[in-house]
């Protein structure tokens, strides 16, 4: 919503101002993108050989958790969180590479339609389950992470099916320069395509309302209850997406749950979503995403080793939220 | 009083702090004698409300002397400068709800036997410290941590806006121990909007305005005009001239925009029985806790009656939720801001989230039309917005006043204000004051709670009186003065001798004579009762 209610002060202030006033708004998220700028130059520099190539490859490897970060953002803006994303991806995308299997091409967009359907009553079942038992959300989608999770198994026991030819082909290779990965452009054009009428709709404000107070907006009319089944929902459909993602760069589905899950939740902080609800958006998740990605790459590329690695991710999160939220503190106070 | 510089207790000298662009405070200062009680004033944004915290050690200041007994002090946390002798007691009672109060006593480790005490003289000596805080009302709560703060003899006691939204009896309380420091050892910062306290207890003012100290006022009679020019600087508004509004009268007959019948709620609410008018203003008037939070709950749709009836336009209503008020035209004003607002979302957000709720459930908002409606309540209502990416950052008349713009944004058919004047500025009130009528000329009707009972004889036309979950009187605005409200608000019969401790200016007439005690059995206690 901030971006519009730059449109609002936009027309009343220089155009200056609502350069400043948007910048100001966005402050994270463009923090963030200066970050992995840096990132990206200091890439280059160890590793000059760093091209076309390995970006295209940065953006295959980090679609599927790019998915899962926006998934989680919604519904942690809603005040909410979901700890069964990554079972909910592991069931799609078995679900997905079962039914492709030696199918035809037109089969395969039945089968994507139909599995983000079941993301969509995935999701319904886990937000009907956090607003009518009223047991918390975090015990509830944890519960459902293994519920997901036993019948991801239950459709297939192992590794294994397929995916449609066009499917794969979908995240492969550039568009245009070959600067721009295809995998980045798909995943611009799911996000835009559902978060942005999402967000500029009633629900939209609604789900930022309820996290931000849910009292005041019960007290405001907003239907509570529904507009927090709704973020499930809409966590569910990007979850759904999410896990055709792995089907189609893997062209096989997994049973077992990737880390997808808490790595989502890290890259929703990192991207200046407050996980106490209402603040931030769906675009500093996913930079969120490709800058633990890469500072991943850049660990391998410098031979840190590997477990030394992870260590190393964990500090950086830290560092990294800490810095920003300093820096916001300091801008509340000024 | 003779007193040089040197034995002043406590004393602030040119403190400054700007929050980036924003300056709170320019020059303010302070010099508290040992022994009086001090009252600090000020608009809303006059910097008041920064002064207190950096006194506080909550904020740091960016330019100014501090000296507690004329040793320069620098306190970085609120329980350094507790350490140093001065506690405050804050709007917002500073208990752990999930501890009971014995347990909060020890968290602060206060002495329980002085707590008691102050307990007793501030009329709560029945409470019982085992009580999780929760469980107790707002009132109650205030009470305990002012004899909290009591208990542990601090040098400097800051009470803030300590009276809002206390019941009559105990806020008389409340002023008699605050009278009673003076000429002690103690000295107390007294921060209240009501002119007839700062006149009862006080002996000086300092008055802030725009972040500068802008006088120091000896409080005698008649010195409360000297203040209010001093608040407002140029701008005084003359409350009195818009007291004389029309009353619209009302057709025998018509039908009722809202009509309450015997509604009831849990051991609370009995018989909330009332009529309420297109084009008129009805206040309610009541102790605290007399079953009015539950009516206005039940008329927000944010409770469910036990029994009774509500017509609307004559039509019988159940709400379910407070999205099937709006729809019937009742929309409803929160005294707690916090209750009523997206502290951290934008003004232009928090108007339009009711608004956009009367729109299509799916499909994209309108935003231009959102924006002419919000950009036309933001100017109604004369919100300065400068701060509007973020609510929380504008001061709490601005809040009220958006909390109010919502509705208008929507256009009011019945609005139902609980106490919308709390804790904000004179300027603030007299606006709003003026919304309300003009509203009501408009063809709405507003129901108004208020606990400041000069409020109904300026801008209600009736009112009706709540006692023990009844409603036991109805009184018109022409009767309405403050010693008839007070008397009904304590179900006494009009012409009963009024007890003299119930109204302030009895406290205000009394101290300067005598200390004496009333009799207690003229004070009906309903805190107790409960």
């Amino acid at each position: 919503m901030s971006a519009a209610a730059g449109a609002v002060e936009g027309a009343r202030t220089r155009p200056a101002g609502a350069v400043a006033a948007f910048a100001r708004r966005n402050a994270w998220t463009l923090g963030l993108l200066a970050f992995l700028v840096v990132l990206l130059l200091f890439t280059k520099l160890i590793q000059p050989r760093y091209g076309p190539v390995q970006v295209q490859g940065l953006a295959i490897s980090v679609l599927p958790l790019a998915l899962a970060a926006v998934a989680q953002a919604v519904v942690v803006i809603g005040g909410g969180i979901d700890l069964s994303i990554g079972s909910m991806m592991a069931f799609t995308s078995v679900v997905s590479a079962t039914a492709m299997q030696g199918q035809s091409a037109e089969f395969g967009v039945v089968v994507v339609l139909g599995v983000l359907l079941l993301g969509v009553a995935l999701g319904a079942v886990n937000g009907s389950l956090v607003v009518l038992t009223r047991v918390p959300d975090i015990v509830v989608t944890l519960a459902m992470s293994f519920v997901w999770a036993g019948c991801a198994l239950l459709v297939r026991a192992a590794p294994g099916g397929g995916a449609a030819e066009w499917l794969k082909d979908l995240v492969l290779g550039s568009i245009g320069s070959e600067w721009i990965p295809q995998a980045a452009v798909v995943l611009l054009v799911i996000v835009g395509a559902i978060w942005l009428p999402v967000r500029r709709s009633r629900v939209g404000l609604s789900i930022y309302a309820i996290g931000s107070n849910r009292l005041a907006a019960f007290r405001s009319g907003v239907p509570v209850g529904r507009t927090r089944l709704s973020a499930y929902v809409v966590t569910g459909l990007f979850s759904a997406f999410a896990g055709l993602s792995l089907t189609a760069s893997t062209g096989i589905g997994t049973p077992v749950p990737g880390p997808y899950t808490l790595m989502a939740v890290a890259a929703v902080v990192l991207g200046g979503v407050s996980l106490a609800g209402g603040r931030g958006g769906v675009l500093g998740p996913i930079v969120g995403v490709v800058v633990l990605q890469l500072i991943r790459t850049d660990m391998t590329f410098l031979d840190v080793n590997t477990n030394l690695a992870v260590v190393a991710q964990g500090i950086i999160l830290i560092g990294v939220v800490m810095v920003g939220s300093l820096v916001q503190m300091r801008r509340a106070r000024a | 009083m003779t007193s040089t510089a040197t034995d002043l207790l406590l004393e602030a000298t040119g403190v400054s702090k700007a929050y980036g662009a924003v300056v709170a405070l320019r020059s303010a200062s302070l010099a508290v004698r040992p022994g009086e009680v001090h009252a600090l004033m000020g608009a809303n944004g006059a910097g008041k409300s920064t002064l207190v915290k950096i006194l506080t050690g909550a904020v740091r200041p960016d330019g100014g002397r501090i000296t507690l007994r004329g040793r320069e002090r620098t306190a970085h946390s609120p329980a350094e400068a507790r350490r140093s002798g001065l506690v405050s007691v804050y709007q917002e009672p500073a208990l752990i709800p999930d501890l009971d109060i014995r347990s909060n006593l020890r968290l602060t480790e206060t002495p329980v036997e002085p707590f008691r005490h102050w307990l007793a003289e501030l009329g709560l000596a029945g409470l019982d410290l085992a009580a999780p805080a929760r469980r107790l009302p707002l009132a109650t709560l205030r009470i305990v941590d002012l004899a909290r703060a009591l208990a542990i003899e601090p040098d400097v006691l800051m009470l803030d806006e300590m009276t809002a939204a206390l019941p009559a009896n105990l806020t008389e309380r409340v002023l008699e121990v605050v009278g009673r420091q003076r000429g002690g050892k103690r000295s107390v910062i007294f921060i209240s909007h009501r002119m007839i306290e700062i006149g009862a207890v006080c002996d000086r003012a300092t008055v802030l305005r725009e972040g500068e100290t802008v006088g120091v006022v000896d409080v005698t009679a008649g010195s409360e005009d000297r203040i209010v020019e001093l608040m407002l600087g140029q701008a005084v508004e003359d409350l009195a001239a818009q007291s004389g509004v029309a009353r619209r009268a009302i057709a025998p007959g018509a039908t009722p925009r809202l009509a309450a019948r015997g509604l009831s709620h849990g051991t609370k609410l009995h018989d909330g029985t009332f009529d309420l008018h297109p084009g008129e203003v009805l206040g309610v008037v009541a102790l605290e806790g007399q079953g009015q939070d539950e009516l206005f709950d039940i008329l927000a749709g944010s409770e469910r009656p036990s029994g009774g009836e509500l017509l609307v336009d004559g039509s019988p209503v159940a709400f379910r939720h407070p999205a099937d008020a709006i729809r019937a035209g009742l929309v409803y004003v929160a005294a707690d801001r916090a209750e009523a607002l997206l502290m951290q979302r934008s003004v232009r957000e928090n108007i339009a989230l009711p608004y956009t709720t009367r729109l299509r459930h799916w499909g994209l908002i309108d935003l231009g039309a959102e924006r002419r409606q919000v950009d036309g309540a933001v100017t109604t209502l004369q919100i300065d917005a400068r701060a509007g990416s973020e609510v929380r950052r504008l001061s709490g008349g601005n809040q009220q006043k958006v909390t109010i713009a919502r509705w208008v944004a929507g256009g009011v058919r019945t609005m139902l204000c609980f106490d919308p004047t709390r804790g904000i500025d004179i300027r603030t009130k007299a606006q709003i004051y003026v919304l309300l009528r003009d509203l009501a000329e408009a063809g709405a009707a507003v129901l108004l709670y208020t606990s400041e009972l000069k409020e109904v004889q300026l801008v209600c036309d009736r009112a009706i009186v709540i006692f023990g979950g009844r409603v036991v009187a109805e009184i018109d605005a022409a009767n309405a003065d403050e010693p008839s409200l007070l008397r009904a608000a304590y179900n006494l019969r009009s012409d009963a001798p009024m007890p003299e401790v119930a109204a302030a200016e009895s406290v205000a007439a009394e101290t300067m004579v005598t200390n004496g005690t009333a009799d207690p059995a003229a004070t009906p206690r309903p805190e107790a009762d409960r």
